[in-house]
């Protein structure tokens, strides 16, 4: 199994798979709602200029989440896009 | 058969809910709250087919849950009122995420239409939407339409009339959850239909569903039958131990899973993207607005654009309200006779509500911008970009909107300010931001600031109105701050949201929204405002002078006009009262019109009286030999001053009386540590109904006779010269000004979007952090040796 990583310290432009979403209650709720569920796809869009909250490409859409929401989402990242960003 | 249904739009913030409610009804609609909650309810009629349609304006929400208000409106107006059939708006170019909310309106079971909206930005994207697939694969109508250019609203009509013609019934539909969750939903579905609280308005599976997914109005209601609460509640409590013993997760996030399992198996077949490039219109615009050097220098120039451009478009249409407020005023000064009914309707009613009114074309533009930043998407940009900064006063992105608007920028208005905190949707985030709004230095501060800088502090003027902006922002967010952390302490809510694509608003929209809001304003300032106007008027006009304190203030006058008519020079030139009241009248008349030419005063010895006397008072007399009509000209103008002091004097007599007078008096005991003597309570207390009432009423106060004088520069002077007053006090009342209480019309405000309980909490605390803040102020001030 691949490594998770947490969607918090993903970098800008990464892309990847949720794997597993640890938030509950009404975090959890709101989180998923919004189509954060495991097997979806997402790509880190940007972060707002004091660096939280983070904005997050998922389903045509986007969505940003405070760095609270976003350490509770594990995320499978994409093999090339990790090699890319490791790069710059 | 039935010839008329009641539909009820629902659908995801900014899926195009407004922009189809406003095609399909076209300008029939009306406004009204959902009873007991602030949430706005729209509805509208439209005639199809030989059908009358209702339609209803949901809330715009992601979810059924019971978790917002928004959502627990839109829920309870489909259980409650049983429309025939609820149209879901989806937004055709995000189709997965839209049509979570259909699942869930699908298991409430109640008839269902899919509004396929946008379907424009999806074809620019290259999403291409087989109708007719979703339609069979998700068992419901579904219409494709673009409600921006009303493509597709006719046919949406045609279907919703054709499902009125059938009269379906309410069917849930069950999605499968998985074994372990099924198998608990059969099992509480069994217990809830044995018992006495099954209701039919609730499919019985539902309400099972709602119970594992801890839904508190559902169980609530439930609970109602105590034995079967604990039955549900135990099978529950099992399942959510199952599940987290085998997949670590909650039922309710399985079941959440499952919906959207559902939703791309089916989006998977019905979808299909062309190759579209990566990145749409929208994110790269976000690459530039958001920016994290370039996106907040840009906010701040786009806010101080709109702003610059409020001020500077409303100017105009502002002088003509006043212009007729001031029509008006002089036309029922006319007819009327002097007295106390013409003074309540001049000073009460035309003041109190113009007051209010002079400010439409200001707020009405400020709505305008505010619609503008919301529909085109940049709203949801500033709340993401600032989030960061007012989180840590326990506030939301959101609130730096209200905040601005208020004044955040000197000169807004707290009105639009505290109707523009609807978007928070935390209570207590919403409430903070509602507490704080009053400090920010709205309008109506400015010219209370201004005479106070032009007295004292004439040579700082721009760094004092700087610094002024800076400390309502710093009083606000540090209340802001106080009031998280003690009155309103809690955790924060999640932030998740959507930044909507940037879309150009269409100006229909943006037209309806704007006349919307400012209508709800004007209602505001014929009723409430109105009454208060009246109120505030009584308490400073009643109870009036005695009849002797009159009489003594008319035998002044009558000597002032026989000392006039008896001085040397004058007694052969003016005879009598009556040519006295008739060069009052030349005079008056000659002054108002200011072209001495073309008004022409006529033949006559008193007509060059007057107009020598405007003369005189426009240019020092020089060196020249005095005309003999010059020099009852001054004699004139001297007693023209000797009456206004009269009359200044009998004011403050007058005001000192009233009621408001009194309690500015007994006030003193509070303020004297303020520095504050009764004038300034009374202009305070005047303050109430706005706060440019403060320099009028100072005015009064300090005995200025009304009539004469430009009154904000004759009043500085008059405080420059009063021992009484300095810098120190000066800027002690400037901040006491700042943050002392919200006008009326912001209490009102406040009152309609929480509750009576609030908007009296705000004025006392606004009324104690005012009192606090000046305390230390003037208190320290004396210390250091300022107050001198
Ligand atoms: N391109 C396009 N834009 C639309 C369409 N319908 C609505 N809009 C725009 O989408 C934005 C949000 O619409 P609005 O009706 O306020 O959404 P609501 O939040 O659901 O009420 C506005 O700028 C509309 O002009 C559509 O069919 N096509
Ligand atoms: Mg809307």
């Amino acid at each position: 199994m691949k490594k998770l990583v947490l969607m918090r310290e993903m970098l800008k432009n990464q892309e990847g798979t949720i794997k597993r979403v640890s938030a509950t209650g009404e975090m959890g709720r709101r989180i998923r709602e919004m189509g954060l569920v495991p097997n979806t796809h997402i790509q880190i869009q940007g972060r707002a200029p004091l660096k939280d909250p983070v904005a997050v490409k998922v389903r045509d859409f986007v969505l940003t989440l405070r760095n609270d929401e976003a350490s509770r989402i594990y995320v499978e990242v994409d093999p090339s896009e990790t090699a890319q960003d490791q790069g710059a | 058969m039935k010839r008329k249904i009641t539909i009820a739009l629902a659908g995801n913030p900014n899926a195009g809910k407004t922009t189809a409610f406003n095609a399909i009804t076209g300008a029939r609609q009306h406004i009204a709250n959902y009873p007991g909650v602030t949430v706005e309810k729209k509805y509208g009629m439209v005639h199809h087919r030989d059908f009358d349609i209702e339609v209803v304006d949901l809330p715009g929400t992601y979810s059924l849950t019971a978790y917002s208000l928004e959502e627990i409106v839109a829920r309870n107006f489909i259980v409650d009122e049983r429309p025939g059939l609820v149209v879901d708006i989806v937004d055709a170019s995000n189709l997965d995420r839209n049509l979570y909310l259909a699942v869930q309106l699908k298991e409430l079971g109640v008839p269902l239409l899919l509004a396929l909206n946008m379907m424009d930005v999806a074809e620019s994207r290259g999403i291409a939407i087989d109708v007719k697939a979703l339609s069979e694969q998700f068992g419901l109508p579904v219409v494709p339409m673009v409600a921006r250019s009303n493509r597709g609203i006719k046919e949406l009509l045609d279907k919703v009339v054709e499902v009125a013609q059938e009269d379906p019934e309410w069917r849930m539909a069950p999605i499968s959850y998985g074994m372990d969750i099924d198998r608990a939903l059969d099992e509480i579905s069994g217990i809830i239909e044995k018992s006495s609280v099954f209701d039919p308005k609730y499919p019985t599976r539902w309400r099972a569903l709602k119970c594992l997914e801890g839904d508190s109005q559902i169980t609530g209601l439930l609970k109602r039958d105590p034995a079967l609460g604990k039955e549900i509640e135990a099978r529950c409590e099992t399942l959510y131990r199952h599940m987290m013993n085998t997949v670590e997760e909650e039922p309710e996030g399985v079941i959440a899973d499952h919906r959207y399992g559902y939703i791309t198996a089916i989006t998977k077949q019905v979808v299909k993207r062309k190759i579209e490039s990566r990145l749409n219109v929208s994110d790269k615009m976000d690459k530039v607005l958001t920016n994290r050097a370039l996106g907040p220098a840009l906010m701040i120039a786009i806010l101080y654009g709109l702003y610059a451009f409020t001020f500077w478009a409303s100017e105009v249409p502002i002088s003509w309200f006043e212009t007729f407020f001031d029509v008006l005023k002089e036309g029922v000064t006319s007819i009327l006779p002097e007295g106390l009914l013409r003074s309540l309707i001049v000073s009460g009613v035309i003041d109190g509500v113009g007051g209010v009114l002079g400010f439409v074309p200001l707020i009405m533009l400020m709505f305008f911008c505010i619609a503008l930043m919301e529909d085109s998407g940049y709203m949801a940009r500033v709340a993401y970009m600032l989030d960061r900064v007012l989180r840590w006063f326990g506030l939301h992105g959101n609130s730096v909107m209200s905040l601005v608007i208020s004044g955040g920028i000197s000169g807004g208005c707290a009105v639009p300010g505290v109707m523009a905190t609807r978007v928070l949707k935390d209570p207590k985030e919403r409430i903070t931001t509602l507490l704080v709004i009053p400090f920010m230095n709205c309008g109506a501060k400015l010219p209370v600031y201004a005479m106070l800088i032009a007295a004292f502090f004439a040579k700082d003027r721009a760094r004092m109105m700087f610094l002024l902006t800076l400390l309502s922002w710093g009083f606000a967010l540090f209340a802001a701050k106080l009031i998280r952390s003690t009155l309103l302490r809690g955790p924060k809510t999640p932030f998740v949201m959507e930044l909507p694509p940037y879309r150009a608003p269409t100006l229909k929209g943006l037209l309806i929204h704007t006349w919307e809001r400012t209508w709800e304003y004007i209602k505001k300032a014929g009723t409430i405002i109105l009454a208060f106007s009246v109120v505030l008027w009584t308490m400073m006009t009643f109870p009036g002078l005695s009849p002797e304190k009159r009489a003594a203030f008319e035998q002044d006058r009558r000597e002032a006009r026989q000392a006039f008519l008896a001085s040397p020079r004058v007694d052969g030139v003016i005879q009598g009262a009556a040519q006295l009241t008739a060069l009052n009248r030349m005079y008056l008349t000659l002054r108002q019109e200011k072209d001495i030419q073309t008004a022409g005063a006529g033949e006559g010895h008193l007509a060059r009286v007057a107009e020598a006397a405007l003369h005189l008072e426009e240019t020092e007399p020089g060196g020249e030999v005095l005309k003999p009509h010059e020099a009852v000209a001054i004699r004139y103008l001297e007693f023209r001053n000797r009456m206004n002091q009269i009359e200044g004097q009998e004011q403050q007599a007058a005001l000192k009386g009233t009621i408001a007078g009194r309690m500015g008096q007994w006030l003193e005991i509070i303020t004297s540590p303020l520095g504050f003597e009764y004038r300034t309570n009374i202009a305070l207390v005047g303050g109430f109904a706005a706060k440019e009432v403060v320099v009028s009423t100072l005015g009064t106060a300090y005995s200025l006779g009304a009539s004469d004088g430009e009154e904000t520069g004759s009043i500085s002077q008059r405080l420059q010269q009063d021992p009484d007053w300095n810098p120190l006090q000066a800027f002690t009342l400037i901040i006491f000004t700042m943050l002392y209480v919200p006008c009326i019309a912001t209490v009102i405000c406040i009152r309609r979007e929480s509750s009576w309980r609030w908007a009296l909490f705000s004025i006392g605390f606004n009324l104690m952090v005012a009192y606090g803040v000046s305390l230390v102020i003037r208190q320290g001030g004396m210390l250091l040796g300022l107050g001198d």
